[in-house]
């Protein structure tokens, strides 16, 4: 119970600005639309990944660059890193919206986390779309087995 | 119907005739008053109250009797007026339509002010936050065009489109229940947007774009969570939580 905790009584406050826009809207829309797309695209991916054929033993370096040699794969990839990206980021901007009590707390926070979230998105769209598995100039013993050149 | 004869077994066991079984219960009640220092504290009272008594009676006996300067709203004392919101063992009820044989009488009575809104003395908050967004929802009617010549014409389906939300008493059970309006207080609440419903899906009224503009806010519906909180909390049982959803609705539909 609450009975311990005592808080003291606050000073009244009034609303500080009228903020109107769509933004909340089509954030709430967009949770709802890539939450369930995410999930046709997560199951299909660990379907893929870990049950078909030889299963969850056949994934390693060379599993990750065929899937990638394919623009089918890439852009399934793509989809699910923007789409869990948006979706996560923007969960974590609602959390701290209704947690954090003070606008500074707020401001740093949410800096974190769009630092975070460009970082992932920047670094894996990278990846997805200049992975190369056999670089024509790296040491031949650092180069997967398949690459035969 | 207590007036109806018991059986002889219970009766034998019963006061005298007539006479309403009485206990002793104990409230445990945050008190605040600045003049006396900038912190809350405890009181405890024990007090003898009849089977029949509400925390309002009981927070009566106390003022009446024990302390005078026990400080609490209350207006008409029958669950219509919305005076007396508090929180009675974490919970936010009216103190006029809680018994205090539902409130387990056994263990101490918490009776706290309502949370989110600043307290001015014990359970007497300042409302002030809460009616300004209540007047931001526009709650009167609104009529486009020339005055009209003869009255509105309703069906009864139509009135009860909102009849739900006709019933708040603006008691703040609810917003003061919600943790989104705890955290800073920017939110409209659900008491706000319950009645920008009752507007809002009235086929007489004229405003329902602007008040749905009003409350696509970054603070408006979208902040609800749906944590059922105030549709726990209200004392008129008006699903609010249903009613914030409906007006979210309402936006998507016209939005896209």
């Amino acid at each position: 119970m609450a009975t311990t905790a005592l808080a003291a009584p606050r000073s009244p406050y009034a609303r500080q600005k009228i903020t109107r826009s769509n933004f909340e809207l089509y954030s709430w829309m967009f949770m709802r639309v890539s939450g369930v797309i995410l999930i046709a695209l997560i199951f299909a991916h660990l379907f893929v990944n870990l049950m078909v054929g030889e299963g969850v033993k056949a994934i390693d370096f060379g599993f990750v660059a065929g899937k990638w040699a394919s623009p089918f794969w890439q852009i399934w990839d793509l989809l699910m890193l923007w789409l869990a990206m948006i979706h996560g980021t923007n969960g974590v901007r609602t959390i701290i919206n209704d947690y954090a009590e003070r606008d500074g707390t707020r401001l740093v926070l949410k800096l974190l986390l769009y630092v975070a979230f460009t970082i992932v998105v920047v670094l894996g769209t990278l990846v997805i779309f200049t992975f190369d598995p056999c670089p024509a100039d790296a040491p031949a013993e650092l180069l997967a087995s398949f690459c035969t050149a | 119907m207590t007036a109806t004869l018991d059986t002889t077994a219970e009766a034998e066991n019963k006061p005298a005739a007539g006479e309403i079984p009485s206990f002793d219960v104990t409230l445990k009640i945050q008190r605040f008053s600045p003049e006396v220092g900038p912190d809350p504290w405890w009181d405890e009272f024990t007090i003898t109250v009849h089977g029949t008594d509400r925390v309002l009676d009981a927070l009566h006996k106390i003022k009446w009797e024990d302390d005078g300067t026990l400080s609490f709203r209350r207006s008409c004392a029958h669950g219509v007026c919305g005076s007396d919101a508090m929180r009675i063992n974490g919970r936010n009820r009216l103190a006029c339509k809680t018994l205090l044989k539902d409130v387990n009488p056994d263990k101490p009575i918490i009776v706290e002010p309502i949370k989110g809104l600043p307290v001015l003395k014990d359970l007497i908050v300042d409302m002030e936050p809460f009616f300004a967004s209540y007047r931001e929802i526009m709650p009167f009617f609104i009529n486009k065009g020339n005055e009209p010549s003869k009255e509105h014409l309703q069906s009864s389906e139509e009135r009860e489109r909102f009849d739900d939300t006709t019933k708040c008493i603006l008691c703040a059970a609810c917003t003061s229940s919600c943790p989104v309006f705890w955290t800073d207080g920017q939110y409209f609440g659900p008491a706000a947007i319950v009645n920008a419903h009752r507007f809002i899906f009235d086929s007489r009224d004229d405003g329902a774009t602007q008040r749905l503009e009003i409350l696509n806010d970054k603070e408006g519906v979208w902040r609800c969570r749906t944590t059922f909180n105030c549709t726990e909390a209200c004392p008129r049982g008006i699903e609010v939580t249903k009613a914030i959803q409906e007006v979210k609705r309402a936006m998507i539909t016209r939005a896209f």
